[in-house]
């Protein structure tokens, strides 16, 4: 059999000075976290040799920065500027690493479709999407417009976005993530491509769509006897659709194989080390005493959103993101909160937070009444109570900013001044208490890797000493290598200072590794909560079961 | 990196011009050749000479104190023009962004009203009212000024709001006035020394354009507008006395442009 893709010795560079750039280019994402500038010259692709048959499935599992993504993109020598590239590829025989520019770009689109990890970015956002699909197609071949449409239409068809449903004529902002993602699938497909090459295909995802696009490419796959190169870091989602599996680890391939037999008997240890993290281990083990008054106490939570006003003579329209919300958290339990993105996740965190007034019901915290409205010095006061830990490691910090002075901004809510010295004590103290040195306070956010912020994150919230912290995605940005050690530290810092978490995710794993309860938010609405075990062995309500049964696990 | 040469050339000439133009500026303050305002009748309209290194005007006074000291006067309207506006226009810029809501709308509002009017139109407007003299065009400018000013650090705190690490300064229980003061301004600093830039060569231009019409600077506080009124009466007798002056205000102006264009540039290319 001829292998659809043949990669040899392939090999990819970077000068010293562009390093940078690259990591400023690579965007979002777990895989594209980027290095600390500064690093000189390194190769980041080193002597990799692929081959993908027709109809085959290839996921390329590795942690940030293993070269996972350098080496998809160099098979259309889509890589950054800076960057040298030897070794051989080729498509169906056709030797694509020696083409020029002009012969790449006919490739690109024709006999090889690309899917990125972002969908929001990959359309136009002012072109409607049947157009855009139509484009694509008439960028390859001579086709009148009216063909260019039908064949768009029939390309939406084949991934679920029907013609009668109006896909054609929306704008991009008008879909769903997941919309999106067809649509990016539906241009990639539209020409019939031999290969077909996803980055992150579903990581901005929910579960459920995630499940739905998954199929989808597994489907279009094998339906078309395409190859399809799955890039990725998570290794339940290799799980689900990989046929085969290979392995990067700074740059090389360490192991191959069957799907089946990496995931069973991995030979390398840094694979050991990849499946055993994805199968996250339970890291506590619940020690709360069940008649324990509650430390956060949400009662009946309403939230309204006003529309924009569509007439000067009518009221504008209001969405309900929160309807009658009321959830619990005892001293030193952990909590979690699932729910697909627009449950109301994020609104029900912000008015725990006092950072959003609620339109009904009350919040209290230790006992009193918290909102927004509270006047200066009893706010404050709150405030040490509950502290916060955000999702993006990198935008949660003032650049500008010392560690040292990022942890201790929270010293503001302290009525009595603290010294300097009684500041940097502190400081050093919680440090050390994430597993960082406390020599690092002098440095800048720039110069820790996205888990080592992760970990200033979370000892910046513990320097009050709150009853509870807040994690929204705290580690869905991280590798699972890292998210392991984190959720970790998490769970031993839980039982040496007695706080307690509100977790919330859409990661189903996540959160049964460390909640000892959960609710499951659906529109607004809790629609189950109990013991994470209990929830997770005998789900009652048909949006929780569906959330589980959706979310990729890892063969026992 | 050849468009990176081009960069750094203008940042260095406007630069250099600027500095050229502020060194006079301050110089005249304390030492010009002559006493621009000492009125010399017997010598007047010369050319050039080793005396009068640039002539002397229809009254006699020396062309050379006159330019440095009408520099000063520049210099002096636009730069308390620039900081009248920025010291005004910025805290309402943050405000807008920092409260949003009915806040933003009604200074927004009130700005776009200040921008309804043209804006020489409306400094003629207050000297007017006010009188004419040099402080009430710094006033007038400034005004002028103040909605530049508030719509760009509008824009750019908006955007800073967006980052997780003020959301991080709310929890830490810090009000938005201090959040602003720390997080915020720091991010629109790039952006502010540009347009303080452009406002201060706008400054110029405008201070020159009300002394030309009478309502600047009054005789004897020497300026650039008034000294091109003055010679337009005597373009065919003596051309040089417009051309001067005239040359002066280009090439300010010019290196301000450059300047601020290679500021834009290098803030741009910053992380």
């Amino acid at each position: 059999m001829s292998a659809v893709l043949r990669i040899q010795d392939l090999n990819v560079a970077f000068d010293a000075a562009p390093r940078a750039a690259v990591a400023m280019r690579g965007g979002g994402g777990p895989d594209r976290g980027g290095p600390a500038p500064g690093r000189p010259a390194q190769r980041v692709v080193k002597n990799v040799s692929l081959h993908i048959e027709a109809g085959e499935i290839l996921g390329l599992v590795g942690a940030s920065g293993s070269g996972k993504s350098m080496t998809a993109r160099a098979v259309l020598q889509l890589l950054p500027p800076g960057a040298r590239m030897s070794g051989s590829i080729r498509l169906r025989g056709e030797r694509l690493s020696s083409m020029s520019a002009a012969q790449i770009r006919a490739v690109r689109g024709r006999d090889v479709g690309m899917i990125f990890q972002e969908p929001a970015t990959a359309l136009n956002p002012l072109m409607r999407i049947g157009d855009q699909v139509a484009e694509t197609l008439r960028l390859h071949r001579r086709v009148s417009s009216r063909a260019a449409r039908d064949a768009a239409r029939v390309a939406l068809d084949q991934v679920g976005l029907s013609g009668e449903s109006g896909a054609l004529e929306r704008l991009p902002f008008e879909l769903s993530g997941g919309q999106r993602q067809r649509v990016a699938i539906a241009m990639a497909m539209l020409m019939g491509p031999s290969l077909l090459i996803a980055d992150e295909p579903t990581t901005a995802l929910d579960v459920i769509t995630q499940a739905q696009v998954l199929a989808l490419l597994r489907e279009l796959a094998k339906l078309r006897g395409m190859g399809l190169l799955l890039v990725t870091h998570d290794l339940a989602v290799i799980a689900q659709l990989a046929d085969r599996v290979a392995v990067m680890q700074q740059g090389e391939i360490v192991e191959e194989g069957s799907t089946a037999r990496i995931l069973r008997h991995a030979q390398h240890p840094y694979t050991q080390a990849l499946v055993a993290a994805a199968r996250l281990q339970r890291k506590r083990a619940t020690s709360v005493s069940p008649g324990a008054a509650p430390v956060l106490d949400v009662q009946g939570v309403v939230v309204d959103y006003r529309r924009e006003r569509r007439s000067l003579f009518k009221a504008p329209a209001s969405l309900r993101a929160l309807n009658g919300v009321s959830l619990a958290i005892r001293a030193g339990e952990t909590v979690g909160l699932v729910g697909e993105s627009g449950s109301g996740k994020t609104s029900l965190l912000q008015v725990i937070l006092a950072l959003r007034h609620a339109t009904e019901g009350r919040v209290s915290l230790l006992g009193r009444e918290f909102c927004a409205a509270s006047a200066g010095s009893r706010m404050r006061e709150l405030r040490r109570g509950i502290q916060a830990v955000f999702q993006d490691p990198v935008g949660s910090f003032n650049p500008r900013w010392t560690v040292e002075r990022l942890i201790s901004e929270p010293f503001f809510l302290l009525d009595a001044g603290v010294s300097a010295a009684e500041r940097r004590r502190k400081v050093a103290e919680v440090l050390v208490q994430v597993g960082l040195d406390a020599s690092d306070a002098r440095r800048h956010p720039h110069e820790f890797s996205g888990g080592q912020r992760q970990r200033i994150a979370i000892a910046r919230a513990l320097i009050t000493r709150p009853a509870v912290i807040t994690f929204d995605e705290a580690v869905s940005a991280l590798d699972v290598l890292v998210r392991e050690q984190i959720l970790q530290l998490l769970a031993d810092l839980a039982a040496q200072v007695k706080v307690a978490y509100l977790f919330v995710s859409h990661d189903l794993h996540v959160i049964r590794a460390i909640a000892d309860r959960i609710y499951v938010l659906q529109s607004g609405r809790i629609v189950e909560e109990g013991a994470t075990e209990a929830v997770f062995n005998a789900p009652q309500h048909p949006y929780t079961r569906a959330l589980i049964a959706a979310t990729p696990a890892l063969p026992a | 990196m050849n468009r990176r040469a081009s960069r750094d050339w203008s940042l260095m000439a406007g630069g250099i011009i600027t500095a050229g133009f502020g060194g006079l500026g301050l110089v005249a303050v304390f030492w010009t050749p002559y006493d621009p305002r000492l009125l010399d009748i017997v010598d007047k309209l010369q050319r050039p000479s080793r005396l009068h290194w640039l002539g002397t005007d229809q009254l006699g006074r020396d062309v050379l104190s006159l330019l440095m000291a009408g520099a000063t006067t520049s210099v002096g309207v636009a730069s308390l023009a620039v900081l009248i506006g920025a010291a005004v226009g910025v805290p309402l810029g943050l405000a807008a962004a920092a409260y949003r809501g009915v806040v933003d709308e009604a200074l927004m509002r009130g700005n776009d009203l200040i921008f309804a009017f043209p804006s020489l139109l409306l400094a003629i407007l207050i000297t007017a009212v006010f009188g004419p003299g040099a402080i009430n065009a710094v006033i007038a400018i400034g005004i002028f000024n103040i909605p530049v000013f508030a719509r760009v650090s509008r824009a750019g705190a908006l955007q800073a709001w967006t980052r997780d690490y003020t959301l991080a300064a709310r929890v830490a229980g810090k009000g938005l006035w201090r959040i602003s003061w720390e997080h915020i301004l720091p991010n629109l600093f790039g952006v502010l020394v540009v347009q303080a830039t452009i406002q201060f060569s706008l400054g110029v231009i405008a201070e020159a354009g009300l002394a030309y019409v009478g309502l600047g600077a009054q005789p004897p506080v020497p300026s650039w507008g008034r000294m091109l009124n003055e010679a337009q009466t005597l373009t065919a007798l003596a051309p040089m006395l417009a051309v001067l002056p005239g040359i002066a205000m280009l090439s300010f102006v010019l290196g301000l442009n450059l300047l601020g264009e290679g500021l834009r540039r290098a803030a741009g290319r910053a992380p």
